[in-house]
C-alpha cells in the first residue's frame, strides 16, 4: 500500500475509533449501565436514563451515522480517493 | 361499512400496488434481480432498506413487548439502530466497493474457500428461515383476523403474493415494490398513534407528548406507573430484568442487525461507495421515525388497557374482546367467580392476552374509526410481505449463485440461473408456509435466535475480512463453525429442550447470547490463525486493501 492510502486508512480508523466510543457511551453506558444515575434527573415527565433508553441513544446514533457520511466524503477528497 | 369490508378493500389496494409495480419493474438480468441492475438510488434505497427491516417484529411484537415489561423492553428498540450504526460504518461502504451480489461472495473471495462460501451459505439459509417463519406468522396472524378466513388460507394467500413479485421482479421488483410498502406501513404505524395521542394527551405531537401531563394534571409516565402499582404489575419505567442481561440483548440485536445478510446486501444496490453511507444514514432516519413512535406508542395502550380492561363484567365486553377470543391470543378464565374480569399481575390475572396483538387490538379497544383498523391490518400485511420479500431474495441467491453456479455448474447461462433463483424462492416459500401455519412460539423469539446467528457467524468474519487482512481462511472458518453451534446448541437446548431458565450461563438469556458466540467466534479465528494459518496469499491482500479506500468502484 502507497503512504497516501496507509494515512488515509489511519486517519479512517481514528475516525471509527471516536465514532464507536460515542456509540459505546449512548447505546450502553447512558441507557443501561449507569441508568439509574442518569434517573435521578427528571426533565418534563421523563427520567432522563428512561428517556436515552427509548428515544435519546436513537437520536444520536441517526445524527453520527449523517456526520460519518460527511466526514468520511471530506477524507476521501483531501486524499483523492473519492469514487 | 363495516370493518371487515374496509379491510378487504385496503388490503386489495395495497395488493394491486404491489402487482403493478412488480411487473413494471420486472428483472431481465442476473444484475437486476440480484442487484437491482446496481442502480438505484440512495433514498429509494433507503425506503426499500426501511421497509425490509421493519418486519412483523418491529410492527407487533416490539410495541406489545414495551406496553407489558416496559423499560426492561427498551433493548429491542435500542438494538436495531444501534446495529445500524455499525453496519454503516464498519461493513455497508466496504462491501459496496468489494462490489458483489452476495454475502457468501464475499466470505468465499476474501476467504479464497470453497468451504467458508459453503459454510456461509448454510449460515445465510439458517439465518433468513428463521426469520421467514416469524414473518410468515404474522401474515397468519393478520388474515385469519381481519378477513375472516382460515390461518391457512391467509398464509398461503400472502406467500401466493410474495411468490409472484419476488419470482417476477428479483431484487428490482422487490425493491420498488418494497418502497411503496414503506409508505404504506409507516403511514398506517402513525395515524392510529396520532389518535391515541390526541385521545390520552390532547396532543398530536407523537414523539413528544408521552413527556407530558394527562388531562387531570399528572405526568403520563407517573400516571402508568401508579396505575401498573394499583393492578400488581411491574411499574412501567422500573427494571426488573438483570443489566447484563439487558447489556447482552442489547449488543446482540446490534451486532445481528450488522450482520444481517438481507440488509448488508441492500448496499450492493447503490452506485457508488459514497452513496452507501449516505442510504445507510438515510436508511436509520426512516426506521427511527417508527421506532421513536413506538414507545409512546406502548404507553398510550398500557394506559388504555389498564384502564379499560378492569372491573367489567365479562357479559359487556365489546365486540373486539368476542372475535380475538375466537383466537388463542385471548381467553378469560373466571378465577374467582365473580363474572368480573381482572386484569391484574400474579396468578389472580384472569386475561389472557398475547402481545404479538396489542397493536393489531389496541386501534378497537379505542374505539378508534374503523378505518384505522382496517389500515393497521394492511400496514402490518406490508411489513411482513416486505421483509419475506427481502429474506426470500437472499435464500434463492445463496443457492442459486453462490452454490450451484459458483462451485457446481460455473458454466450455467445467466438465464438458467435465474430460473434456478425463481425455483429456490418456491421451495424456500413452501418452508415459510409450513412455519406460518405451524409457527414455533412467539414471534420476538424466532427472530432473536436469527440475530444471535448472525452476531456469531457473519458480523466477525465479514469485520476480520475487512479489517484484518492476515487473517486466513483456516481461523475464520473455525470461527465462523464454532460460532454457529455454540449459539444453535445453547438456544435449542434453552428454548426447545426445556432448560430452565435459572440455567441460563451468567444470567445471560438465549436472546443475549450471540455476544457470547462473537466472542468465541474471534477467539477461535485469533487462535487457529496464530498457530495453524498460512498467511492470506498476496492478491487476497491487495483485494482488502483495494476495498478500504472508495476510488475506483466498478459498475453494477
Amino acid at each position: 500500500m502507497d503512504n497516501n492510502l496507509q494515512s488515509y486508512w489511519k486517519a479512517n480508523l481514528r475516525i471509527l475509533i471516536i465514532l464507536l466510543v460515542i456509540w459505546f457511551v449512548v447505546g450502553f453506558v447512558c441507557p443501561i449501565l449507569m441508568v439509574d444515575q442518569l434517573n435521578s434527573i427528571q426533565f418534563g415527565g421523563f427520567k432522563l436514563g428512561f428517556w436515552f433508553a427509548f428515544q435519546g441513544s436513537i437520536i444520536v446514533f441517526v445524527i453520527l451515522l449523517f456526520v460519518y457520511a460527511r466526514l468520511m466524503n471530506q477524507l476521501d477528497k483531501k486524499y483523492g480517493v473519492e469514487d | 361499512m363495516t370493518t371487515q369490508l374496509l379491510t378487504i378493500i385496503f388490503v386489495g389496494i395495497t395488493f394491486l400496488i404491489y402487482g403493478v409495480i412488480a411487473w413494471l419493474s420486472r428483472a431481465k438480468s442476473t444484475d437486476d434481480f440480484y442487484v437491482a441492475g446496481g442502480g438505484v438510488s440512495p433514498l429509494a434505497n433507503a425506503m426499500a432498506t426501511a421497509a425490509d427491516f421493519m418486519s412483523v417484529a418491529t410492527m407487533l411484537s416490539v410495541p406489545g413487548l414495551i406496553a407489558y415489561l416496559g423499560f426492561d423492553a427498551a433493548v429491542y428498540l435500542l438494538g436495531p439502530p444501534g446495529g445500524f450504526l455499525l453496519l454503516g460504518i464498519l461493513i455497508a461502504p466496504y462491501l459496496r466497493k468489494f462490489g458483489k451480489f452476495t454475502i457468501p461472495d464475499f466470505i468465499g473471495d476474501r476467504y479464497y474457500s470453497n468451504t467458508a462460501r459453503t459454510l456461509a451459505v448454510v449460515c445465510a439459509v439458517f439465518i433468513t428461515l428463521t426469520y421467514l417463519a416469524g414473518q410468515m406468522k404474522g401474515v397468519g396472524v393478520v388474515f385469519s383476523h381481519f378477513l375472516h378466513v382460515s390461518k391457512e388460507w391467509g398464509v398461503i394467500i400472502g406467500a401466493g403474493i410474495v411468490f409472484f413479485y419476488a419470482v417476477l421482479g428479483g431484487m428490482k421488483g422487490i425493491t420498488y415494490t418494497q418502497v411503496a410498502q414503506f409508505c404504506i406501513l409507516g403511514f398506517a404505524f402513525l395515524v392510529p398513534i396520532i389518535y391515541l395521542s390526541m385521545m390520552v394527551m390532547d396532543s398530536g405531537f407523537i414523539f413528544t407528548s408521552w413527556g407530558g401531563k394527562t388531562a387531570d394534571g399528572v405526568y403520563l409516565l407517573d400516571k402508568l406507573d401508579g396505575l401498573s402499582r394499583e393492578f400488581g404489575f411491574k411499574e412501567f419505567t422500573a427494571q426488573r430484568r438483570p443489566t447484563i442481561d439487558m447489556f447482552f440483548i442489547g449488543l446482540t440485536l446490534m451486532l445481528g442487525t450488522a450482520g444481517m445478510p438481507h440488509i448488508i446486501i441492500r448496499y450492493f444496490t447503490v452506485p457508488k461507495v459514497s452513496d452507501a453511507r449516505k442510504s445507510v444514514a438515510y436508511t436509520l432516519l426512516l426506521i427511527a421515525i417508527v421506532f421513536l413512535a413506538t414507545p409512546p406508542l406502548a404507553a398510550f395502550s398500557r394506559t388504555l388497557m389498564l384502564e379499560s380492561l378492569n372491573n367489567i363484567p365479562y357479559t359487556d365486553v365489546p365486540d373486539w374482546f368476542k372475535v380475538w377470543e375466537k383466537t388463542d391470543f385471548l381467553s378469560f378464565t373466571d378465577k374467582n367467580g365473580d363474572g368480573i374480569i381482572q386484569f391484574v399481575g400474579g396468578a389472580a390475572n384472569e386475561l389472557k392476552l398475547d402481545f404479538d396483538i396489542t397493536f393489531l387490538a389496541i386501534p378497537e379497544i379505542a374505539n378508534l374509526p374503523n378505518w384505522i383498523v382496517a389500515l393497521v391490518a394492511a400496514g402490518a400485511l406490508a411489513a411482513a410481505l416486505s421483509t419475506a420479500a427481502g429474506l426470500l431474495l437472499v435464500i434463492s441467491s445463496s443457492i442459486a449463485h453462490d452454490l450451484i453456479k459458483k462451485q457446481l455448474y460455473p458454466e450455467m447461462s445467466d438465464k438458467r440461473e435465474l430460473g434456478i433463483s425463481r425455483i429456490c424462492i418456491g421451495v424456500a416459500l413452501l418452508f415459510g408456509i409450513y412455519f406460518g401455519i405451524n409457527p414455533p412460539g412467539f414471534i420476538i423469539q424466532t427472530v432473536a435466535l436469527a440475530f444471535s446467528i448472525a452476531a456469531s457467524t457473519f458480523f466477525p468474519a465479514i469485520l476480520m475480512g475487512i479489517f484484518f487482512k492476515k487473517v486466513a481462511r483456516e481461523g475464520a472458518i473455525a470461527g465462523m463453525l464454532a460460532g454457529l453451534v455454540f449459539v444453535v446448541v445453547y438456544i435449542v437446548y434453552h428454548e426447545f429442550l426445556g432448560g430452565k431458565a435459572d440455567g441460563y450461563w451468567m444470567n445471560i438469556s438465549s436472546q443475549g447470547i450471540g455476544v457470547v458466540g462473537m466472542l468465541l467466534n474471534f477467539t477461535t479465528t485469533f487462535l487457529v490463525n496464530k498457530y495453524y494459518g498460512n498467511e492470506p496469499p498476496l492478491e487476497v491482500q491487495q483485494m482488502v486493501e483495494w476495498i478500504r479506500y472508495p476510488k475506483g468502484v466498478g459498475g453494477g
